[in-house]
Order: C-alpha cells, then structure tokens, then sequence
C-alpha cells in the first residue's frame, strides 16, 4: 500500500517524491489546496480514509502493546490472536497499539469487521482469546469481556454494546493529548497524518513567523506539565530572543518520578505526535538541532521513538529544507542513565554533555546559555504533545478550557488503592474527587479512603476530607502539594502516612546529586528522623518520647531551610512531602512518637505479632514461614511468638490459615 | 578475552565519529549493553580512546543508577519500588525475592544464575507492584508469584543445562 506522502490526487497536483510540494501535508486532510478539483478531495478523503479506519475492507485485530500492556501479558494475547488467525481462512490483519490508557482493564484486545464499530474488550489472555475472536466473527457480543463500541458514525452498531465514550472510565475525561493513544498504530507515519498529524507544522513553516509561533503559545496560557508550570510561550520566546548562531531544543523525557508514566504511554501510544511538538518548538526558538533524552527503563518507548524519528526524516519532515521552507532540524535521542536529579533543566543539560547530572546556579539561565554555553530551551513530553494541536486549532481554543491561571488538561497517573487505575485526561481544574471517586472508580475492598498523593517526591499528600478541591497549578500550592508530572497515587486506611513521607525521603536522599548541602545533609537528616520514628523501642521513658517528638519539630523547621537554601527544584522541593503529611496527619506522627503505635499497621518494627489461642489449630504453618525461627509450638495445639526474636515480617499472619495471627 | 573486549571497544567508539566528551555516556550504554557490565579494563581503554582520565569517567559512571561494575546473573531481576509500587506492597515482594536469592540487591548470585537490582520506577504503575525479568515485565506479582517466578527461572536453567 503506497504512503499518503507518495500520492498524487491528479496531475495537477506536482508533488512528487522527488520534488516535496510544501502544502502536501496539509491537503492530506484539508483537500488540495494547489488546485480547486472536488474529485481530488473526494480522492485524497479517500486515500486517507483507509488509514483512518473509520471503516476497514478487512476485519482487523488491535492489542495494546504498550509496556502495561505488556506486563498484563499481552505478549501471549497476540500470539493468541496470530495462532487463531493462521488456522482461518480469510485475511485478518493485526495491529499492535499503545495503551488507551485503561490500564486496569490490560491486556486490552479491539476488533474491527468490515461495516461494524470497533468492539473493545479487556482481560484478553492467551486462553480466553480465541473464544472471543470466535464469537465476532460469528457476530456476537461476548458480554464477560466487553468494554465498549468506538462510536459508531454510519454503520451497523453492535446490538449490546455500550460506547465506549459512555464507560464510566472514559466518560468523564477530556482527551486531547492521548486523543491517538491505543487507537492508531504507533509504527505508522500515515495514520498519524490520517488523523491530522504534521499539518500544523507544515501550515506554521509557510505562514508564520517564529515569534508568532511564540506570540500564540502566549497567548494559549499553556504552561509546563513536567513539573514548575512555567509558561511555556514565555521560555520559547526568551530563548528564540537570544542571538546565537547555534540553539538547541531538548525534549525532557526522562520521566523520572515514580508514579507517573504518562510520558511513556504517550511516547509509546503516539510517538509522531511529540515529534510534531518539538519540532514546532524548535522552528519557534530558531533551534536546528534537538535532542530528547529519554530514559533508559523504557526500552519500548525509545525503540518506538527511534522508528518515528527515522520514518519522519525518510519523508522530509525533519532533517535539510524542511518541506521546501528553508528550515533545518536533526533530532537525536540521548539516554538518560537513571538519575532522577536529570529532571532539573541544567543537570540533563549536564548529562547530555557526557558530565555527571549535576545542576548549576541560574541565572544564567539556559534560554541564555544553556547546552554547550549555547541558548537552549527544554520541554517535557505532555507539554509538547500538547502544542500541534494548539498550532492548529488556536490559542483561544486551548485556552478556553481549564482555570484563571491553568489552561487545557492535565494528564495524570492513576495507581495506588484504587480501582480503575490508569492514565486519566481532564480539564484543569477538574474536582479531585471525579478523578478518584467517579473516573477511578474508588477504593476497593470496602476500605476507608484516605489520602491522594499527588506529583511525587516533589508533592505532597490531600487528605480525604479536601477531596472536592479543583486541581490546577494553584490550588495544589495552597495545599502543600504540587501538580509535578501529575502521578496521582490513592491511599487508603492501610497505608501509613508517615512510611509514606520516609519511603520519599528515602528516594531523595539516593536520588539527591550531593552538590548542595542542605539537600545533600538535609534530607540525610531529616530520613534519620524519620527512621527514628518508625522504629520500635522496647523500653523508651515517656521523656524520650518527648525528645523524639522534638524530631517532628524539627522536621518542620529544616523542612522550610531546605526549600529556602537548596540549590535546584530537587532540594527545593524535597521536603513537601514530609511537610504535607505532617500538616495533615499530625494524629499519625503522635501515635508513632507517644504510643510506639502505627494505626495502619505499616511500619513494622513498631508491629508486635501475636497468636490467639483459641483461635490457633496447630497446624504449624507459621512456624515453617517464620524466617527467624520465633514460633515455638507443638502439632495440634497452639503455637506462640517469642517477641524478642520476632522480626515483624507478617508471615505468619499471611499463612495462617485460620486468622490467628494478629498485630497492633 | 581481552583481544576481544579491545575489538568489541574500538568498534563502538568508531561509531561515534567526531567523538568529543557528550558521546561518553552512549560509548558507556553500548559497552555495558554488549559486556552486560563495564569491566575495568574497559573503562581504561574507553578513557584512552576519549583522551579522558579514567578517574573522570568513573565519576560519570558511578553518578548515574544504570552503570554496574559487577557481572550481572543469566537471569536478571528487576524489583519496582516506585510509589504505586510501594503502597501495594512491593517492600513484602523486594523482601522475599531477596529471601528467595539469598542475596541483597545490587548482587548476583554465586553460581551467576541471579542478579538483583532495584529499580525507581518502571512507568507501569498501574499494575503495581511490578517485577520484571531479563526485561519482562510481571505486574501485580505477590511475594509468592515472585517466588514461582524465580523457580520458573531455576527450571528454565536447569532443563537447558541437561
């Protein structure tokens, strides 16, 4: 099947692959704009419309293949899916995708007969899909499996089927930048172009200016979403003022954060799409080269990335005289080694250069000099995946959604104690208890929420009774938290707040580059404190309680020296999600410190197992799991722990059988 | 083997024509990549060819998580101890692969057979808590799935040996 790039619509048309006609991106989806010919529209609808797959000639199987998908054990869905289709006789094509972001629901299996919507179904394994398979093409609905119909435009819906746009975990959502995600296939260049992809940039390289370009992401309010939120027009435009013979725009997507992973899934779902971001950015700051640094833990991703990259320079859209305008552009992928503090803009600028990713003072800042002393300007993954369709679209358009200071959506990570966990697009300013309770579905089990933990190490934690807050850039400040890259993690009433602040402050103490002193000796500290509190002392007087709780004071008064001295955002940051849990759970600090206790029975060495006797059969399974050998017991009669040999792993209380074990 | 790790150095230092200092950090991913570790040896050869100290490069090295300095086993385990991963209870998984090995993270076993390392975040946080092996990933894995999931391993090795 020949490309979109390589189609005529008529000799009138001189696009050729010799000879690129500038406006051929365009026409793909607009119709030709050389020559007013209604057939040639009529034909170049229809060119594009076997990529859009609205309808298919031939019946076609999707499986998202994304990392999550992955893990759920799609690899065996497809081979599934390709062993059931060698034994049919009629051709059936397989697509793999990225994740739709319903990642709960993994792994997610979609299926397209010719003249039908596409019917999507979760928990696709290797066992259950040829069963499944079976019954569409017989043309039934397997209820067990169902998640929905795609729209169904003009043809034959399924009878049974919900859409999938009204499933409670998509109904509530606006998707602007995972608006492809799951849907197209990610190795091919057309179907993005299908869908509408490169035509801004090549609408924006023939009539605009680079300072329009700046001028209109002004305009929009669209701001970081990699975790500052500074305005993004703004730092294009400070770097695209700063003369220079040579600039660079970087792509920052080493997602660092644990608990986010919209990055990836964008990356690995719509790889053209970022493409089509940075090299908008980098025709707006007049930077002919860019790089994206991306991390190393996502092999997919970067594989995906490499294969975009290498098709949209093959045909034109990158690389020398771009689309006969005159611009140039080379893009180069540079691994991240796995160092969180490569987040901060002058720390990557450091490791891309072959140096340790250390940050350094601003200003300068690197609009001014930034990688190789030249002006640079970075962006994340979201905030560029956001930027065609604001090019194309209009500031106005973007910036009609969301709050005063917050334009647009904000994806966010979905995980923790919540049942449908996942990648969740909203309009800023979207109350946080439709995300959780409405989209997420809420807590399972029947347990009590607790607490949303929100941008990772840099955020901080909103307590359930603060659910009906509306989450933008500023109203997260006001509640100690941070937008950050937008991980959302779900907490309920097993989780102890305080192992939660010393699992972060654990994180940055490691992930701390050491440059600074009070991030590198602060949170050192301020881990000791902590370690300190969740650690169980036999034989503490009530006066040493009341020193250790001077610990919880001075967390507080080292927290806020640490955020005013630290060098970069890291240090500056780090101490939030200390603050905030003590703000807002102070109860659970106390009944650490005075009553040696955790409520939510977390910290373990503050746990004292016990057997009940009554209750004990002697069976004896919890002195075989006993790794310290602290149950003494005989066969059929009741066992006890040795408390001072009792290292408070819990399993004990995992294997009995009867719930005879317990600990307070 | 050191003709070997000379010829497999040269030629990924070649493929970075107009080497300068921003090509170290690749040089050092391909060389880890194709030895499955960065020998000393090979840190001193990649230094002459830089015209880096090699004192620089371990600097660089030993700054960033990925780089490792010990052979890793034939079976290399990854445990996530990302945040999703946490509040699910991926401590309880770390704790009994670790049991299971009978080594600390960052080891491999005597026989070579494992290696453990932890790692931040492996972006599949949905599924928490997630371990992966030679780049596989398992999500919502138990301490007991983590534990089937080595003997898988063991058996793996073993009917390939016989």
């Amino acid at each position: 099947m020949p490309g979109l790039l390589d189609q005529k619509c008529c000799d009138g048309c001189w696009h050729s692959s010799g000879r690129t006609c500038p406006e051929v991106v365009e026409c793909i989806k607009s119709g030709p704009l050389c020559h007013e010919n209604a057939g040639c529209s009529d034909r170049r609808a229809a060119a594009a419309a076997e990529f859009l797959r609205g309808d298919v000639e031939k019946p076609v199987v999707f499986v998202g293949t994304g990392t999550c998908g992955l893990g759920a054990g799609a690899g065996r869905t497809i081979e599934a899916v390709r062993a059931w289709i060698a034994g049919r006789s009629e051709p059936v094509s397989v697509v793999e995708v990225g994740c739709v972001g319903a990642c709960y629901l993994e792994p997610i299996m979609d299926v397209q007969l010719p003249g039908r919507p596409r019917l999507s179904f979760s928990q696709v394994t290797g066992e259950n899909a040829p069963a499944i398979l079976d019954a569409v093409f017989a043309g039934e609905v397997p209820a067990g499996n169902l998640i929905g119909q795609y729209e169904p435009a003009s043809k034959t819906p399924w009878n049974g089927a919900g859409l999938l746009s009204e499933h409670p975990f998509f109904a509530g959502q606006t998707r602007w930048v995972l608006r492809n995600c799951g849907l197209i296939d990610p190795s091919s260049l057309d179907e993005y172009l299908a869908h509408g992809g490169y035509r801004a940039y090549a609408r924006m390289l023939r009539s605009m200016t680079p300072s329009e370009v700046c001028e209109q992401m002004e305009r929009s309010g669209l701001r970081g979403r990699g975790g500052g939120g500074f305005p993004t027009g703004r730092k294009w435009r400070l770097a695209l003022e700063s003369p220079s013979d040579q600039k660079y725009m970087i792509c920052n997507a080493d997602e660092g954060d644990p608990g986010a992973f919209m990055d990836r899934a964008v990356i690995e779902g719509d790889p053209h799409r970022v493409i089509e971001g940075i090299a908008i950015a980098a025709y707006a700051i007049g930077a002919t080269q860019a790089y994206f640094y991306i991390r190393a833990e996502y092999p997919l991703a970067i594989e995906r990335l490499r294969e975009a990259i290498r098709q949209a320079r093959e045909r034109g859209l990158i690389g020398r005289n771009i689309l006969d305008s005159g611009t140039d552009l080379e893009i180069k992928i540079k691994m991240g080694a796995g160092a969180f503090v490569c987040g901060e803009e002058t720390a990557l600028m450091n490791s891309i250069e072959g140096r340790r990713g250390m940050p350094r003072p601003r200003p300068p800042y690197p609009a001014v000099s930034g990688l190789f002393g030249k002006p640079s300007a970075i962006n994340n993954v979201e905030t560029l995946a956001n930027v065609p369709d604001i090019m194309w679209n209009g500031a106005e358009w973007f910036s009609s959604l969301g709050t005063q200071g917050s334009k647009g959506t904000k994806v966010f990570a979905l995980s923790g104690k919540v049942v449908r966990t996942g990648l969740v697009e909203v309009a800023m300013g979207t109350p946080l208890e439709r995300i959780v309770m409405q989209i997420g579905g809420g807590i399972p089990d029947g347990k009590a929420f607790k607490a949303v933990q929100i941008g990772g190490p840099s955020g901080g934690c909103i307590p359930a009774r603060h659910l009906d807050l509306e989450v933008d850039y500023e109203s997260l400040k006001k509640f100690g938290a941070m937008m950050g890259s937008g991980g959302l993690v779900v907490m309920d009433e097993d989780n102890c707040m305080v192992d939660v602040a010393r699992f972060f402050m654990d994180f940055i103490q490691r992930e701390s580059c050491g440059k600074c002193i009070p991030c590198r000796e602060g949170t050192r500290r301020m881990l000791e404190i902590l370690d300190a509190i969740t650690t169980g002392r036999r034989d503490e007087k009530n006066r040493q309680a009341l020193e250790r709780f001077k610990g919880v004071v001075y967390l507080e008064q080292l927290g806020s020296i640490i955020r005013k001295t630290s060098l970069c955002g890291l240090g500056q940051t780090a101490p939030n999600p200390v603050l905030s849990t003590i703000r807002w759970f102070r109860d659970e600090y106390e009944a650490h410190v005075y009553d040696r206790k955790c409520p939510a029975g977390q910290c373990k060495s503050l746990l004292v197992f016990s057997i009940d006797p009554e209750k004990c059969v002697g069976c004896g399974l919890c002195a075989k799991a006993c790794p310290s050998g602290a149950i003494l017991g005989t066969r059929k009669s009741p066992h006890h722990i040795v408390p001072e040999r009792c290292i408070g792993c819990g399993g004990c209380r995992e294997v009995c059988p009867v719930g005879a074990v317990s600990a307070e | 083997m050191t003709q070997d790790l000379g010829s497999t150095i040269d030629r990924i230092v070649s493929e970075h024509p107009g080497t300068g200092r921003d090509s170290l950090i690749p040089i050092l991913q391909e060389a880890q990549h194709e030895l499955g570790y960065l020998p000393r040896e090979a840190v001193v050869l990649i230094g002459r060819k830089l015209r880096l100290p090699v004192s620089k490069i371990f600097g660089v090295a030993t700054f960033y998580n990925q780089f490792r300095f010990e052979p890793v086993g034939r079976f290399h385990v990854q445990v996530c101890r990302g945040t999703a991963c946490h509040v699910k209870g991926s401590l309880k998984v770390l704790e009994r692969t670790k049991r299971e090995l009978g080594i600390e993270s960052g080891r491999t076993t005597r026989d070579g057979l494992f290696s453990l390392e932890i790692v931040a975040c492996m972006g599949a946080c949905a599924l928490a808590p997630v371990i992966s092996i030679n780049g596989e990933v398992h999500g919502r894995v138990s301490p007991d799935d983590a534990a089937r999931l080595i003997l898988d391993c063991r058996q793996t090795a073993e009917t390939r040996e016989a």
